[in-house]
């Protein structure tokens, strides 16, 4: 995949009034976008410069990040354009409204679903709501995808602990008299 | 052709019932692969002519736990598989018999997180834990000859808490260990 590097551009001429940033690493560009122009810019995006293709939505937690970030969690859509061999990751950052080591809905932690856009998204925004708790809005089936349902965490929040709380050593111990 | 070739057609053999019963179930353990990992390639590896698991009566794998009675738990459990676990297990009839195979089903090995099981045993009946990242076939054919000794044990007496007596039978390697190196000088002055 070639670079994306001119795409940020063409972003900008459609959003004018639009926050943006573009970082750049290893040829990988990264479009940083505030989220509540997330689902206007990615729409453009697969409408307008032929990102077609959703290779994964996924989030990071900067929690402890050793350079400073525009917010706690960032959420990234990995798209990707097959007539230009364009790769282009849009992102965007949230920050949390109240403390992370619950499961509370959190206001803050919402964003728009893209399931509209890109079927392929469906699951994985369960993935991001089940691992870090960032909920989506208009999503077709809000629930988790790998833990199970009533699981007390987000596992891979930064504060949650690597063992867990317990989740491994709670469950009934079967004996050999138990009939099912 | 065999044995009876040997002797008088017209004789007779006293034993116990028990005896008889064990020798049975000894001779056809059809174990049931509750294969997770890795170590479910060393279980069908096992099974395969080369190491060929059927010496021993045991190389029907029966995937229906309702006709095994050797669980082989061969690989990490997660939190999410074990209630999985616990209804195959109970829908086993009995007598049956657990081998917790490998270093993930004993302990968790080295997957120490939130999502892993640390060690089968806090929630089965264990048997026999065969060690091993993973085991290799000729391990966990031990395994199963040590299965095969506690059914000749007649199943293992209890103890008054429904606990078995563990009949001290351990997996021994039949081969001398190599001499381990001791002197690192790696990074001494």
């Amino acid at each position: 995949m070639t670079n994306a590097a001119e795409y940020p551009a063409r972003v900008r001429e459609a959003f004018p009034e639009a926050k943006l940033s573009v970082q750049s690493f290893r040829d990988r560009t990264v479009l940083v976008v505030e989220p509540a122009d997330l689902h206007d810019i990615l729409q453009h995006l697969k409408d307008h410069q032929g990102f077609e293709f959703l290779v994964d939505v996924t989030a990071v937690d900067y929690d402890g990040y050793p350079t400073p970030q525009p917010g706690r969690f960032g959420v990234l859509w990995i798209l990707r354009n097959f007539d230009a061999e364009a790769d282009l990751v849009v992102k965007t950052h949230v920050d949390p409204s109240m403390p992370t080591d619950g499961i509370e809905e959190d206001p803050a932690l919402v964003l728009k679903s893209s399931c509209d856009l890109w079927n392929a998204a469906e699951w994985r925004e369960r993935e991001v709501f089940d691992m870090f708790g960032i909920r989506f809005t208009d999503h077709p089936d809000m629930r988790r995808i790998l833990t199970w349902k009533d699981f007390p965490g987000h596992p891979l929040r930064k504060d949650y602990p690597l063992r867990g709380r317990g989740e491994r050593e709670q469950y009934k111990v079967v004996t050999r008299d138990e009939v099912l | 052709m065999g044995l009876e070739a040997t002797m008088p057609v017209d004789n007779i053999l006293t034993t116990q019932v028990q005896a008889v019963i064990n020798w049975a179930r000894r001779s056809a353990v059809w174990p049931m692969p509750f294969a997770t990992a890795c170590c479910g390639i060393e279980l069908m590896a096992t099974a395969m002519s080369r190491y060929d698991l059927s010496r021993f009566g045991a190389e029907v794998f029966r995937f229906s736990p309702r006709q095994a009675d050797l669980m082989i738990v061969a690989g990490r459990i997660s939190t999410k598989m074990l209630p999985v676990m616990h209804r195959i297990y109970n829908q086993m009839c009995e007598p049956k018999w657990v081998i917790s195979m490998g270093a993930c089903a004993s302990t968790g090995g080295v997957f120490d997180t939130y999502a892993v099981v640390q060690g089968v045993d806090q929630f089965l009946p264990v048997d026999v834990y065969v060690p091993g990242c993973p085991p290799r076939p000729e391990m966990l054919i031990e395994g199963v000859m040590a299965i095969q000794r506690i059914i000749d044990e007649d199943n293992l007496p209890t103890d008054g808490n429904g606990k078995r007596i563990p009949l001290n039978l351990a997996l021994e390697p039949n081969y001398e260990p190599a001499a381990q190196p001791v002197d690192v000088s790696v990074g001494l002055s």
